[in-house]
């Protein structure tokens, strides 16, 4: 199976990265832009066939390493 | 004393670190590969600044599960020393020895200049040869050192005198000019509970030598020095 894990800075802290790319939009003439954040996209190849087990491996595997909780947050999606 | 300087793939300021501790103690320091797990009769466990693993992931985050960091828990949990400089400070908070994160500095450049910090308090065996107060000028080099903790831990680590260093003005003011790299209250550097774990930013060890522009940050080296040849 595969599993997407999909890490994000959490809520209030600040991303920089996300602003400067906010502000590119702006000065190419994208109107109505908000907020931007940036985030990462990891997909893992799993020999596990059922889907339930593979969304929790996947969680156990962006908590111990693929987010670093303090500041990020994650979803795991199967498919 | 004796220390031990861990090096990582990617580590790079491993020998500016084993200067200013041959300096300050006369002793070489001995070089640990991440892949030892031995530390014994260690006193002091540095590990000091560069490019762990590429910075792959996270600044920090594949050193922080190399083998050599089963060894630095233990140390650090027997109440051995660990001093951790830029990728070293952000592996520590990475392996959960030390609170917090260090995110992109705010203004998303990498920053290499001379900094000033202040020393917070000056009773702890890495600050015992400065005054509570001072400031001392410290280069500084790194794009990752944005400290950010949420606002019950920064709390916890005010209240419990854990801040050691804290980015200031030449003359001492903490104001937001100082702190480049946009540190939740300036914060450059922090203690564990025991005191003996110490991140910071910044690179004392580069400027212990008269050579090298200046000897602000020797004192940093000769205090724990001192500290544990007691």
């Amino acid at each position: 199976m595969k599993a997407v894990v999909t890490v994000m800075l959490k809520a209030g802290v600040l991303d920089p990265q996300g602003k400067a790319i906010g502000h590119a939009l702006g000065g190419l003439g994208f109107a109505g832009v908000g907020e931007v954040r940036v985030g990462k996209v990891i997909e893992l190849e799993l020999a596990e066939t059922d889907p339930a087990a593979a969304k929790t491996a996947a969680e156990e595997m962006a908590r111990k390493l693929l987010a670093n909780t303090v500041i990020e947050s994650f979803r795991v999606e199967v498919r | 004393m004796k220390a031990g300087i861990v090096v990582f793939p990617g580590i790079n300021r491993e020998r500016d670190m084993a200067i200013a501790l041959e300096l300050a103690s006369g002793v070489k320091p001995r070089m640990i590969w991440h892949k030892e797990t031995d530390l014994s009769g260690l006193d002091l466990v540095v590990i000091p600044g560069g490019f762990s693993y590429g910075d792959y992931l996270r600044c920090g985050a594949m050193a922080a599960q190399s083998p050599v960091m089963a060894s630095i828990r233990a140390h650090a949990a027997r109440g051995g020393h660990v001093l951790g400089v830029c990728n070293g400070f952000q592996i520590l908070t990475e392996a959960g020895l030390l609170p917090g994160a260090l995110l992109h500095n705010a203004g998303l450049r990498f920053l290499s200049m001379d900094c000033h910090l202040r020393v917070e308090r000056a009773d702890t065996d890495y600050t015992r040869q400065y005054q509570a107060g001072a400031v001392f000028r410290s280069p500084m080099a790194h794009g990752d050192g944005n400290y950010f903790a949420d606002d019950a831990t920064l709390d916890r680590l005010e209240g419990e005198g854990l801040v050691a260093f804290r980015y200031a003005t030449p003359e001492g003011a903490i104001v937001p000019a100082a702190n480049l790299n946009g540190s939740q209250r300036n914060i450059a550097g922090i203690y564990s509970a025991n005191l003996r774990v110490l991140g910071l930013m910044p690179h004392p060890e580069d400027l212990v030598d008269p050579l090298m522009g200046g000897t602000d940050g020797k004192p940093l080296f000769d205090g724990i020095v001192a500290a544990l040849a007691a």
